[in-house]
């Protein structure tokens, strides 16, 4: 599959703070999302002809193409739990649906309307004025529930208070991560945090969420949606956009893995880590090139820290130095060493689970980005650290 | 005794594969699972090993000495049953005793500075209405337990 695949359109709606979309319904969002990125490729939406997804998404692939008026469903994938870990294999299972010739255009979508239907990942919440669904549990949570383990934010804390013990991790560094996404999104009209710069100084004084986490440790609820459309590399030659090749992708993780952010009972090591280092081997395997090669990133940010373990586990610095390598400001885009989630990603752009990261780095490709990288080429995508299964893609400015 | 954490937290009801743990707990006893074959200790509870794959096992009363693998204290409610009780605690608690599987637990009666990764803490019994809870509260010094490295 290595470069024969490319993503040739991308579309969103707007992104409005938690329960900011009111006027329309989530499905009206995914299929909003779908037909600006068939606009964008110039493809007629009739022609779509698979879909995958991830983390549940609600809106199902049968439903999305009979309101489509799609003429025939071929594919549809949908990545096992795993939350926005997943969201790189959707991509990719997008990709491999089309090298397998078992669909020719397949589009991935994630729409989330978290003021109609509840925050992702809540246990118990309920949205104003709609009757929550019975929640939906994984077994793991059983040890978890009544011990008060109950939001991402408390058990991706423990991952990276152990890392902090281990490698001397602190909390300073993580607000790297988090003052270099604002300063993105104060360049991205788009974004749910323009006009709203950050300092350090704001980010180590903000409310704690779950310690060592803050306020602007944690992604941000967003309601919103979006989507991009993949077709071969071939048939993207003769498309109106620039390519944007899949140059490698990789998904799954550590086999012991299973449940541990609700179970915390994988092996240590790797543990505490991002559980990203065996789909990075397969994902450089794949790409034939390295962390050096690579001129720009987009890594899910559930939460700042976790960003630090998914830098060690991809290769771009030794395990336990996650923390010093983020210190001189080399995720400040667009002229860092390695800018990072350039157009805010979920901390300051946007939280539609990770799909906005993809977005941007397709952008990054084109040359459209709002804080574009000079003549790059090479971009890593990685999903949710943490979680079982995450996901990496390496895209290729065709 | 007050429960630790509030009594109406979500819970799931034991299941075919972890309702010995589950009535241990309701007896005062903590128990790991242990494959009978080849002796691999397992937690969370599960069907068979992943070692061996051996479905028979026993269900090991352990001691109650662990020591804290890591913590979190959590101050943002994120369920209306918790919004009067933060901050409270989440640990992991490292089983010595049982190959060092790892139990998610909270550690009471200490102050916030003193719950450190690597504090050495005993077992104690939550009875609620319906179920029992493993809890954990700092070892005394004299009860200080070395942590067996074979896990």
């Amino acid at each position: 599959m290595r470069d024969r695949v490319a993503i040739v359109g991308v579309g969103e709606t707007e992104y409005r703070p938690w329960g900011g979309i009111t006027d329309r319904s989530e499905f009206q969002l995914a299929c909003e999302a779908i037909l600006a990125a068939s606009a964008d490729a110039g493809l007629p939406p009739h022609d779509l002809d698979g879909f995958a997804s991830y983390a549940n998404d609600r809106n199902d692939a049968p439903r999305l193409a009979a309101a489509l008026g799609c003429a025939e469903l071929r594919f549809s994938g949908m990545v096992w739990d795993g939350g926005g870990g997943g969201v790189c294999a959707a991509v990719a299972h997008a990709a491999h649906a089309i090298h397998a010739g078992a669909a020719s255009t397949v589009v991935v979508v994630r729409a989330l309307c978290q003021g109609q239907f509840g925050r992702f990942g809540r246990i118990g919440g309920r949205a104003p004025g709609r009757q929550a669904a019975a929640p939906s549990v994984p077994p793991g949570f059983a040890y978890a529930l009544p011990m008060g383990l109950l939001s991402p934010a408390a058990m991706c804390a423990l991952i990276v208070r152990r890392h902090m013990h281990e490698f001397g991790t602190t909390h300073r560094q993580m607000g790297h991560v988090a003052v270099a996404a604002r300063g993105h999104a104060q360049r991205n009209p788009r974004a749910v945090m323009h006009g709203r710069p950050l300092t350090l100084e704001e980010h180590a004084t903000a409310r704690l969420i779950a310690d060592p986490f803050r306020l602007h440790d944690c992604c941000l609820e967003t309601d919103g949606a979006c989507a991009l459309i993949l077709v071969s590399a071939e048939r993207a030659r003769d498309l109106r956009r620039r390519p944007v090749h899949v140059l490698a992708a990789a998904e799954g993780g550590e086999g012991a893995w299973g449940a541990s952010l609700y179970t915390h009972a994988a092996p240590a090591p790797p543990y505490p880590a991002a559980n990203l280092a065996p789909v990075a081997r397969r994902l450089w395997a794949m790409a034939g090139c390295g962390p050096a090669d690579i001129d720009v990133a987009q890594i899910y940010e559930n939460f700042t820290g976790m960003v630090l373990l998914a830098l060690e586990d991809l290769g771009f610095c030794a395990r336990g130095e996650g923390g010093p390598f983020v210190e001189d400001g080399k995720l400040e885009g667009p002229a860092g060493a390695l800018p990072l989630n350039t157009a805010g990603g979920n901390l300051a752009e946007a939280y539609v689970h990770g799909l906005n990261l993809v977005l941007e780095g397709v952008r990054q490709m084109r040359g459209e980005s709002t804080c574009q990288v000079r003549d790059a080429e090479l971009c890593l995508v990685a999903g949710g650290p943490g979680v079982a299964p995450t996901s990496a893609l390496v895209l290729r400015r065709g | 005794m007050m429960p630790y954490l509030p009594a109406d937290l979500p819970r799931l009801p034991p299941g075919r594969d972890d309702a010995p743990w589950w009535e241990a707990l309701r007896r005062h006893q903590l128990v790991v699972q242990r494959c009978a074959a080849c002796g691999t200790w397992r937690h969370p509870p599960a069907p068979l090993c992943a070692r061996c794959h051996a479905t028979a096992c026993g269900w090991e009363p352990v001691g109650g000495h662990g020591r804290v693998f890591s913590y979190t204290w959590v101050h943002h409610a994120t369920h209306p049953a918790l919004a009067e009780r933060v901050p409270y605690n989440v640990a992991l608690v490292e089983l010595p005793d049982a190959g060092g599987v790892r139990l998610v637990s909270n550690v009471i009666d200490l102050r916030p500075d003193e719950l450190q990764v690597g504090l050495a803490v005993e077992l104690v019994f939550e009875d609620l209405e319906d179920v029992t809870l493993p809890r954990f509260r700092p070892a005394p010094l004299s009860a200080g337990h070395a942590p067996d490295s074979a896990g």
